[in-house]
């Protein structure tokens, strides 16, 4: 299995963590992204998600690679969702096994922290007043406003 | 002219209305190429674009070949 996968609707954790399971980790963390129900005082009804799989596989794979380098950590994983969520469903689940805490502790911090920054995934929420709109998209939230995109040269 | 694989992903696969397509163009490199799709469709801001080419990220100044894909990248919004 991959370190890093994408699954169609809410996470559920049981399918992966089995995987970090090791007799001579004493230590597991694990971070849960749910669907909330307002952002930036808006009222959120559900979200929609889109991955350009193909990249987000790779560059998802990198982050934990990294992770087990900086970290003293025996195994990693991440899961995220794509397609249609309700409220209080799991967007995304990172777990981490290692011989002592503090290292899953921060490789935890560190993989969805780079996931949400590098991984090619787009969020849609949908409002309560019936609007939607994607999130840090600029046009989304100034409608009808065309300067071209900038452009950013690179990976991050 | 070459052909380039185009697929558009979350604003910009709406804004077009396509997932994908297959654009005939003599843009040397993804600049250019973005320059010829953003006449035809005009698209909104979005803010920073990032691009791949080819499944992985690539810069402005990548040279194109034929059969090449290329995504725009929008910003993200994962977690």
């Amino acid at each position: 299995m991959s370190d890093f996968c994408f699954v169609t609707g809410s996470v559920a954790p049981e399918d992966y963590q089995a995987h970090l399971t090791d007799q001579s980790c004493g230590g597991f963390v694990s971070f849960e992204g749910w669907v909330r129900d307002h952002n930036e005082g808006r009222e959120v009804l559900r979200l929609e998600y889109e991955a350009y799989e193909s990249l987000g596989i790779k560059e998802g794979e990198r982050i934990i690679a990294e992770a087990c380098e900086r970290f003293a950590i025996e195994h990693a994983s991440c899961v995220h969702a794509v397609g249609q969520l309700e409220l209080g469903q799991r967007a995304v689940w990172v777990g981490v096994s290692s011989h002592h805490r503090d290292a899953a502790f921060q490789a935890c911090r560190y993989i969805i922290d780079e996931v949400k920054q590098r991984v090619p995934i787009w969020k849609k929420e949908h409002y309560r007043d019936g609007n939607s709109g994607w999130v840090n998209c600029e046009a989304c939230a100034s409608a009808g406003n065309h300067v071209p995109p900038s452009r950013v040269a690179g990976a991050s | 002219m070459k052909t380039i694989r185009i697929e558009y992903f979350a604003v910009l696969r709406e804004h077009t209305g396509l997932g994908s397509e297959s654009f005939s163009t003599g843009a040397q490199n993804v600049d250019e190429l973005f320059a010829e799709l953003n006449q035809r469709y005009n698209f909104p801001s979005i803010g920073q674009l990032k691009v791949a080419v080819n499944d992985e990220f690539g810069d402005w100044q990548t040279q194109l070949t034929d059969g090449d894909s290329v995504v725009f990248i929008p910003p993200v919004a994962g977690g």
